[in-house]
């Protein structure tokens, strides 16, 4: 062995070593490709997080507020419908000027009132005389939102530092906030409104309420209509179409509707269900109808695959034992493939909640201030809210859209989990 | 059975538009404005109707979002076939499909609050004077979306090339980039190209990122810092309100509606075809 | 040095279990005399996971010549085979132990790069598996990423060379842009020999090269190793007995993972020393 001699001579040593630092750069971008699709992501995320979180809180005004019959009931007859009509507004002027009684120039007034929630604050007074009308003359505390601007104040989103002319909130209205906040007067809490109201003029009054309600009706219809006809078209297709020319063409087709862009759908739906059927528009009726339409390739194909994945020895078994066809599919094929058409159909659906554009077609964008109570009144939804909001300059909107996105988002997290556990578990029968 | 219903009414519209607007001008036009060829003694002035301008605005932004979504996807796709071991693979492939989840209009807000403004700070600190709104940042985000799109679809593809010729490539002394780079890839192609002719059919026929963040300005320019439009945003700018059924703005959307859908068909065709024979090949 | 008195044992066992069977198989002494080894094994083991395919070789490879591997199916040939240019390396959960010196140097040692070796040591399939490019680009494939050629000329020069090694060169050299995809079987094979022998290799692996042929392009392929074994070290697994006797000068005989019997052809085949290589060759096992 004393001939040993090397592998190979210096040439192709130093060749090799530059191949090399070509592999390791090579693999090394290949890496950074992940981690650049990851960081997006976290990105977004993280964005999301930072504005959005903060709306899930909320700054409110604790005032009392005299009754003043001589303002709100000048007849005197306490007549409950005379008394919603009346305007709340002076005598909230009076409680916050009542306040900070230094205040007394027509611009430092104004100023001063702005920091409430006006349209929140009277409508609380309203109901609370609705309910109660002796409480006329009396002297009532309310819990009210500040305006949207001294929210963002406080929560850190106007920077106090800034040129007074540049920022939206003046020094005067910044003193009275602290003041007000180290009373106690201002304080932070939940902000249970973004949940249970509806669109407003106003941020801070503004929530997601009547645009979930749309989306759950809206998608309600699609899962009604694209489950059973996708469910029966993928057995068709699977169990019982001869396999000619004609479902060959079906075929493409669906895979083809599969990648078809979706605001097509809502052209469709608004010269099929709108202009020809004459449905109304910004119902969540037709937006279930258009979601369907998107949703059924989809569905099929999801279907299709988990009932292709049933080992065929076990329809042969059913048969085998005297089950007609129909039975053998119905009995045997069509439950072990359950979990593998739900986890379709969660995902199909799940999709469907995020779309935005085939709503928008069909006039799904209406500014809504009532929670829709049937399939044919004008509604939202979580999505078209989110795009709504996000069209609007002030921050405060900003904010309310990102939260309502993270909403969405968890709702759609929770979905694919949950279709992410069934296929596990499906996989684990074979 | 639905595609044929979508074709025929959209058909149906655009005949009716075009029995309006001469095809000629629509194709060839250079200035898009249906706002003012709303008013009756517009209607049908000649080149309002122009889609040019709409279209060129769709290839930039269409081109922008490829060219982020391209290299990322196909260098993950990359990782994921022949770098990770198993469980790396396990975690990553997930996490990057993920950003096809995340719905559109999330995207549309990513690019007009943070990407939008991000291009432009980055670019008044270089000198220049860019819009929030432009081809851009729209594209850039777009580019996001559509990563999963080529990199699932390629990996699929790359692990359908045979080991044999990885081996081959191996035994004659190839580093792990020379055989994906000129014998995986070369054999991967045709499936690659048919991932990114899906990619560019979803990017012609998103809606949602495009008409929060690139305009509605119908700009015929190239410079894809300018703010710009697409087909998709010009269904929506002219459909969402409200609108008679025959006038020739509402059928001109039905008509890019059905330019929209016969050029992504014709795309999704193509891919199906070409990705199709490519695994016959290798069965 | 663990790793070292593990090794010697191995050797030790080997022998005394040779002895067991019948007076020593492998003349280790005599083999070296006559002629000088190309590789010498020493205790090889490769394991699949937890699975050990092979229980510690010992095989002293000649220089020259052609060097069969026979055995039944699933005894550790190709793992063998593929010990030579490290494609286990290749295999994720792969793990080779022992030694194998090729000219004297470990193959295996810490430095060595398994490009640089594989480029020393080509390899040819039992599927042809020419890569989807052309013919021309598929024979300079291997020179282009070793930088072998300076110029297009000296480029075109060592393709042609290697088609005409592999006798391929008549049949395709008027259509060398066409793909590599579209010849037949037998032409694949040996294009892919070519392509091989484009890299300027010493040694040259075939795993069970002719499988895939028709008995026509068997013989022209065995023709073509006949040719090649002037100029290259082959080492060729088989299943064919006959075609192990015809190419090979020196045959080895595998069996559940243990190398039984290694030595002449002539001799493994007119007088094997083993039972278990006798009932082999006599058909009555594999
Ligand atoms: N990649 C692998 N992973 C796990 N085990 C393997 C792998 N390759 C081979 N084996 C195992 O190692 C043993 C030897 O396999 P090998 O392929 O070397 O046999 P062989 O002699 O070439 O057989 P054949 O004649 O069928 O080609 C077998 O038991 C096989 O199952
Ligand atoms: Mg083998």
């Amino acid at each position: 062995m004393t001939d040993a001699r090397p592998l190979a001579d210096r040439a192709a040593l130093a060749r090799i070593a530059r191949r090399r630092r070509g592999e390791a750069a090579f693999r090394t971008a290949s890496m950074a490709a992940v981690v650049a699709a990851v960081a997006m992501l976290g990105w977004l995320l993280v964005t999301l997080v930072g504005s959005g979180a903060t709306a899930f809180y909320q700054h409110v005004i604790t005032l009392d507020v005299a009754l003043d019959p001589s303002k709100l009931d000048p007849t005197g007859a306490r007549d409950p419908a005379e008394l919603q009509k009346a305007s709340f507004r002076p005598i909230l002027q009076s409680a916050i000027y009542g306040r900070f009684p230094e205040a007394t120039g027509r611009d430092e007034r104004r100023e001063l009132f702005a920091l409430i929630s006006v349209a929140g604050a009277t409508d609380r007074l309203r109901r609370m005389v609705r309910d109660d009308p002796a409480l006329v003359g009396t002297t009532v505390r309310i819990t009210a939102p500040v305006s949207d601007v001294v929210d963002q104040l406080l929560k850190g989103r106007i920077d106090r530092k800034v040129d007074a002319t540049l920022r939206p909130v003046s020094d005067r209205q910044i003193a009275w906030i602290d003041a007000l906040r180290a009373s106690g007067e201002i304080k932070a809490r939940f902000n249970a409104t973004f949940f249970t109201a509806t669109d407003s003029r106003d941020p801070e009054l503004a929530g997601i309420a009547s645009a979930v309600v749309g989306s759950a009706m809206a998608l309600a219809v699609a899962l009604m209509l694209a489950a059973p006809i996708g469910i029966a078209a993928a057995l068709y297709l699977e169990e019982f179409a001869p396999k000619n020319r004609i479902t060959d063409i079906i075929e493409i087709n669906i895979n083809n509707l599969a990648a078809v862009p979706s605001i097509v759908f809502g052209l469709l739906g608004l010269a099929v269900f709108l202009s020809f059927f004459g449905l109304p528009r910004s119902a969540p009726l037709v937006g279930g109808f258009v979601l369907a339409l998107m949703t059924l390739p989809t569905i099929i194909i999801a279907a299709r695959s988990a009932l292709a994945a049933v080992p065929p020895s076990i329809a042969a078994a059913a048969l085998s034992v005297g089950a007609s066809p129909v039975q053998a599919v119905f009995h045997h094929k069509l439950p072990l493939a359950a979990p593998g058409i739900l986890t379709g159909v969660i995902i199909g659906m799940a999709r469907a909640l995020g779309e935005t554009a085939p709503l928008l077609m069909i006039g799904m964008v209406a500014f809504v201030t009532e929670i829709p109570s049937s399939l044919t009144e004008p509604a939202s939804a979580l999505p078209v809210q989110i795009f709504l909001w996000s069209d609007s300059p002030e921050r405060a909107w900003a904010e309310r859209a990102s939260a309502a996105i993270l909403v969405l988002l968890i709702v759609l997290g929770a979905m694919n989990a949950a279709a992410i556990f069934l296929r596990q578990r499906l996989e684990k029968r074979w | 059975m639905t595609t044929l219903g979508i074709f025929l009414s959209l058909i149906f519209e655009s005949l009716r538009f075009f029995a309006q607007v001469p095809p000629l001008d629509f194709l060839t036009g250079l200035q898009w404005s249906p706002q003012t060829a709303m008013r009756e003694d517009q209607a049908g002035q000649s080149g309002a109707f122009g889609a040019v301008p709409v279209f060129l605005g769709t290839l930039m932004i269409t081109g922008v979002a490829m060219l982020v979504a391209l290299p990322i996807g196909l260098m993950i796709a990359f990782y994921l076939a022949e770098y990770a071991p198993a469980r790396m693979r396990a975690a990553v492939k997930p996490a990057v499909e993920l950003l096809a989840g995340v719905p559109t209009v999330v995207y549309g807000y990513f690019a007009l609050l943070t990407v939008g403004p991000a291009i432009r700070g980055f670019a008044e600190a270089m000198g220049f004077a860019v819009p929030t709104q432009s081809a851009v940042a729209a594209g850039a985000v777009m580019g996001i979306m559509i990563i999963p799109f080529i990199s699932s679809l390629s990996d699929d593809v790359i692990n359908a090339v045979p080991q044999s010729l990885r081996d081959g490539a191996y035994a004659l002394g190839a580093t792990k980039s020379e055989t994906l780079l000129r014998v995986v890839f070369p054999a991967a192609l045709p499936g690659i190209v048919g991932a990114f002719l899906l990619g560019v059919s979803r990017a012609i026929g998103e809606t949602m990122i495009v008409v929060m963040a690139a305009g509605r300005a119908a700009n015929l320019s190239a410079n894809p810092f300018e703010a710009m439009t697409t087909v998709t945003v010009q269904i929506v700018a002219v459909l969402t309100g409200d609108q008679e059924f025959d006038s020739p703005k509402t059928l001109s959307a039905f008509t890019l509606g059905i330019t929209l859908f016969v050029v992504t068909l014709i795309l999704n065709v193509i891919a199906l075809i070409v990705v199709r024979s490519y695994r016959d090949r290798y069965e | 040095m663990v790793n070292d008195t593990a090794l010697k044992l191995d050797v030790g066992r080997k022998f005394s279990e040779a002895a067991a069977v019948g007076g020593a198989v492998i003349d280790l002494a005599a083999a070296k005399a006559e002629e000088k080894a190309k590789f010498v094994c020493r205790g090889v083991r490769v394991h699949y996971g937890a699975k050990e395919a092979l229980h510690g070789v010992d095989m002293d490879v000649p220089d020259a010549g052609v060097t069969a591997l026979i055995g039944p199916s699933g005894c550790g040939k190709s793992t063998f085979l593929r010990v030579f240019n490290r494609m286990n390396d290749t295999i994720p959960g792969a793990r080779v132990s022992g030694s194998v010196l090729m000219d004297g140097a470990d193959i295996y040692a810490k430095g060595v790069d398994p490009v640089l070796l594989r480029a020393r040591v080509g390899m040819v399939f039992q599927k042809p598996n020419p890569f989807p490019k052309s013919i021309y680009e598929n024979v300079a494939y291997g020179p282009r990423i070793h930088g072998l050629a300076a110029s297009r000329g000296e480029l075109d020069a060592i393709v042609e060379g290697s088609l005409k090694k592999a006798a391929l060169w008549e049949e395709v050299k008027d259509r060398l842009k066409e793909p590599g995809t579209g010849l037949s079987g037998g032409q694949q094979q040996r294009l892919v020999i070519a392509r091989a022998i484009a890299v300027r290799p010493e040694v040259i692996l075939m795993d069970e090269p002719a499988s895939a042929l028709d008995p026509i392009a068997t013989a022209r392929l065995e023709e073509l190793i006949d040719e090649l074994r002037k100029n290259y070290c082959i080492i060729i697994v088989t299943h064919s007995m006959a075609q192990a006797a015809r190419v090979s000068q020196k045959t080895a005989f595998f069996h559940l993972g243990d190398l039984v019997e290694f030595g002449d052809t002539r001799a493994i085949f007119t007088n094997p020393k083993d039972q278990r290589t006798q009932d082999y060759i006599t058909g009555r096992t594999g």
